[in-house]
C-alpha cells in the first residue's frame, strides 16, 4: 500500500481508480478495462512527473520525511558487504539511533556510520526516530578514530530530525558530544564522504556531515532548524512552516548553490520511496565517484581539503 | 584614523555603554526586583548587589573591565556577504540587522579584541546577547576565526565569552556551518599549542554550545547561567515530565561533570589571569587593577571619541 502525502491527493485518487478497475476486472474476467486503466496510469504518471518536477520546499520536507523512504539500514544492506556493526560508546550505552561499523564498499574496507529512523512503530521507538543521544555521537567519534588509525575511508549517511531533546541527553553532555563529533570529522586524515539521504536536522546532522564531500539526494533537506520550529519562533505560528521552509533555503538545490552540498543525487520519479532500489543504486554510484576523488591524495591533503571547504563557505550567497 | 579610536577608557566607556537606560537612572533586577542605581550596577559589572544575579553585560563593558587599564585594541573581522539567503519572515533580515546595529552600536554579535590582562597578552571574544540573541552568524564565525588567527600571530591565549541562543536562523544553513568553521578555529589554536578558555555566560544554547563553546581547554561558567543544547520547553514537551530545579544551569552542569568551574563575574579576571599564566608557563602575576600597559594621555574629549559612536 502506498502512503500518500497531502499534496499527492489527486494522484492518490487516480491511482486508486486504476487499481479499483483492475481489481474489478480480476473478479469478472470478461470485462475489458485495459484501455481505461492504461489511460489512468498514464495520467497518474504524468501527474507524478509534474508534481515531483516542481516540489516546493515544504513538499520536499515531506518527501524527505516520507515513512517509506529508504533509510540508513536499507542503504547499508544494499550497498555494503560484510557489514560488521560495532556497538557502544565505551562509557554509558549503545545508541540504536546510530548505526555504524566496518563494512566493504565495492570490495574496499570502510567505516560506515548513519542515523537510522526505523520503519514501523517498534523499530521507530527502538531507533528513537533517528534522534541520537550523546552516546550516538560518541560511538561515531570512536568509529571515526578507528577508521583514522587504520586508514579506512568513512562514509556517513545523514537522516535525522535532530539530536534528541531529553533530560538525560542534556545531563550527559549532548552539546559536548556533538561538538566533539564535528571536531573529529574535521581532524581525521582519511576521506570522509557524507550523503544526506533524508533529513539533515541541524547540529545532529553537522556532527556527521562535516565531510570532504557532501552529497544530497534530490529531495532531501538540510537545515539549521526544522521549518516548524522556525515558524513558531519567527512567525510565532508553527502553522507557517510552508513560509519558513521556503525562507530557510533548505533544499538540496539551494545548498548546492551555497556551496554546502557538492553533488545532487537524482531520485527516481516520484521520490526515492517509489523506487528504493534505483535511489540506493544512485547513491552507491555517487559515493564511488566521490571516494575516487581522494585515491591519490595524501593524508595531510585530505584533512586540508576538508578545512578549506568549510573555511571557504559563505563566499557565495543565492543569486538574487 | 586616529589611533585613539581603537582604545576605550573604562570609566568613560561605562558611562556610554548604558544605551538601554539612557534616561532612567535606575535598573530593576529581573531576578529579585530590587531597583538598582545604574552607577552602582555598572561598578558591580552588572551583577545585582542585592541577590547576586548576573545580568547581561555588553562586550565593550566586559572588555573595559577585563583588560589592564581598560585598554584594548579591536581585532578587525572580515565582513561576510550580507543576507546571503535574502531572508524574510514577518520582517526582512536586513531590517532586523540594522535595528540591532542601531541598538547596540556594534556590527554583529561578536566583538574581538587584543590587549593584556595582568600583563599577559591575550585575544578575547565576547558574544553580544542583545544583538539578535547573540546568534551565530557568518560574521560571528569570521570573528572567531579572526580571533584565533590574531592569537596565533601573537602567540597568546584566546578567551571567549559565549552568550547565544544558537545559530542565526536568518542565515539558514550558512549560520549552521559556523559550527564546523568555528571548530576549525579551535583546532588551529590547539595546533599552535595555545590555550583556549571558554567562559559560558547566560544563556548559551543550541549550535553554539554544540561547537566552540564546549571545546575549551578550560570551561568556566558564570553563576546560574543557562547552558544546554535543547530548550527546556522542547525537552518537557518531548519527555512529558517536569524538569528538575536548576536544570541546565551552570551549577547543574558542574555537578554533572560538564564544566570545570563556576566563577562569579567579579572574580573572573583574576582567575583568568591565573589560569592562562599557568597554562603558558609564566610566573605568578600580581593580581590587581593594573593601569594600561602603555600610558594613555588622552584627554576626555579624545576618550569620548573612543567610546563607540
Ligand atoms: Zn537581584
Amino acid at each position: 500500500m502506498t502512503n500518500y502525502l497531502e499534496f499527492e491527493k489527486s494522484l492518490a485518487e487516480i491511482e486508486g481508480k486504476s487499481e479499483e478497475l483492475r481489481t474489478m476486472a480480476r473478479k469478472s474476467p470478461g470485462m475489458d478495462i485495459e484501455k481505461e486503466a492504461t489511460a489512468l496510469d498514464k495520467k497518474a504518471s504524468d501527474m507524478l512527473t509534474n508534481l515531483y518536477g516542481s516540489l516546493t520546499a515544504w513538499q520536499k520536507c515531506q518527501v524527505a520525511r516520507h515513512p517509506d523512504r529508504p533509510h540508513c539500514k536499507d542503504y547499508i544492506e544494499a550497498l555494503f558487504t560484510e557489514y560488521t556493526p560495532l556497538a557502544g560508546d565505551r562509557n554509558f550505552a549503545d545508541d540504536h539511533s546510530v548505526m555504524g561499523g566496518l563494512a566493504r564498499f565495492n570490495g574496499r574496507p570502510v567505516v560506515v556510520i548513519g542515523h537510522e529512523k526505523g520503519n514501523d512503530t517498534k523499530s521507530r521507538i527502538e531507533r528513537n526516530f533517528g534522534m541520537a543521544r550523546p552516546e550516538g555521537y560518541r560511538k561515531a567519534i570512536r568509529l571515526m578514530d578507528l577508521a583514522d588509525r587504520f586508514g579506512l575511508p568513512v562514509i556517513t549517511l545523514v537522516d535525522t530530525p535532530g539530536a534528541y531533546p531529553g533530560k538525560g541527553a542534556e545531563e550527559r553532555g549532548q552539546s559536548e558530544a556533538i561538538a566533539r563529533s564535528t571536531e573529529k570529522c574535521l581532524s581525521i586524515k582519511v576521506p570522509l564522504i557524507s550523503v544526506v539521504i533524508g533529513e539533515g536536522g541541524s547540529g545532529g546532522a553537522v556532527a556527521f556531515a562535516t565531510a570532504n564531500r557532501v552529497a544530497m539526494l534530490e529531495h532531501s533537506i538540510y537545515s539549521v532548524i526544522s521549518p516548524e520550529g522556525c515558524a513558531s519562533i519567527l512567525w510565532k505560528d508553527a502553522e507557517k512552516m510552508r513560509e519558513a521552509a521556503e525562507a530557510l533555503r533548505l533544499t538540496a538545490q539551494n545548498l548546492k548553490e551555497l556551496g554546502v552540498c557538492d553533488m545532487i543525487i537524482k531520485e527516481p520519479v516520484g521520490g526515492a520511496h517509489r523506487d528504493p532500489a534505483t535511489a540506493i543504486a544512485n547513491v552507491g554510484k555517487a559515493i564511488e565517484a566521490m571516494l575516487g576523488q581522494f585515491t591519490s591524495k595524501s593524508a595531510k591533503d585530505v584533512r586540508a581539503d576538508r578545512r578549506k571547504k568549510y573555511l571557504g563557505l559563505g563566499s557565495k550567497g543565492l543569486a538574487a | 584614523m586616529n589611533w585613539i579610536t581603537n582604545y576605550v577608557r573604562p570609566t568613560i566607556n561605562s558611562l556610554f555603554s548604558r544605551r538601554e537606560v539612557p534616561e532612567n537612572l535606575w535598573t530593576k533586577c529581573d531576578e529579585c526586583g530590587t531597583m538598582l542605581f545604574h552607577r552602582e550596577l555598572s561598578d558591580n559589572l552588572n551583577v545585582c548587589t542585592n541577590c547576586n544575579h548576573h545580568m547581561q553585560i555588553s562586550p565593550r563593558a566586559r572588555f573595559a573591565a577585563l583588560f589592564d587599564g581598560g585598554i584594548f585594541t579591536e581585532v578587525k573581522v572580515p565582513e561576510p556577504i550580507v543576507d546571503p539567503l535574502q531572508f524574510r519572515d514577518q520582517k526582512k533580515y536586513t531590517d532586523r540587522l540594522k535595528a540591532s546595529q542601531k541598538a547596540t552600536g556594534e556590527k554583529d554579535a561578536m566583538l574581538v579584541a587584543r590587549g593584556e590582562i595582568g600583563r599577559t597578552p591575550i585575544v578575547a571574544c565576547a558574544q553580544d546577547f542583545s544583538f539578535m540573541g547573540g546568534s551565530m552568524s557568518m560574521y560571528v564565525g569570521n570573528a572567531i576565526i579572526a580571533a584565533a588567527e590574531a592569537a596565533i600571530a601573537a602567540k597568546c591565549p584566546m578567551i571567549l565569552f559565549s552568550a547565544a541562543g544558537g545559530a542565526r536562523m536568518q542565515e539558514g544553513i550558512l549560520g549552521l556551518m559556523q559550527m564546523p568553521r568555528s571548530t576549525i578555529a579551535v583546532q588551529m589554536l590547539r595546533e599552535a599549542g595555545l590555550p583556549y578558555i571558554v567562559v559560558l555566560t547566560h544563556p548559551t544554547t543550541g549550535g553554539v554550545t554544540a561547537s566552540y563553546a564546549m571545546l575549551g581547554d578550560v570551561q568556566i561558567a558564570e553563576p546560574n547561567a543557562l547552558i544546554g543544547f535543547a530548550g527546556a520547553r522542547v525537552i518537557e514537551q518531548t519527555i512529558r515530565e517536569k524538569l528538575p530545579e536548576g536544570f541546565q544551569r551552570a551549577e547543574y552542569l558542574l555537578d554533572h561533570g560538564m564544566i570545570d568551574r563556576v566563577t562569579p563575574r567579579g572574580k573572573l579576571r583574576d582567575e583568568l589571569i591565573s589560569v592562562v599564566r599557568m597554562l603558558m608557563g609564566l610566573d605568578m602575576a600580581v593580581l590587581a587593577d593594573l593601569p594600561a600597559p602603555t600610558p594613555v594621555t588622552a584627554t576626555d574629549s579624545a576618550a569620548k571619541g573612543a567610546a563607540k559612536p
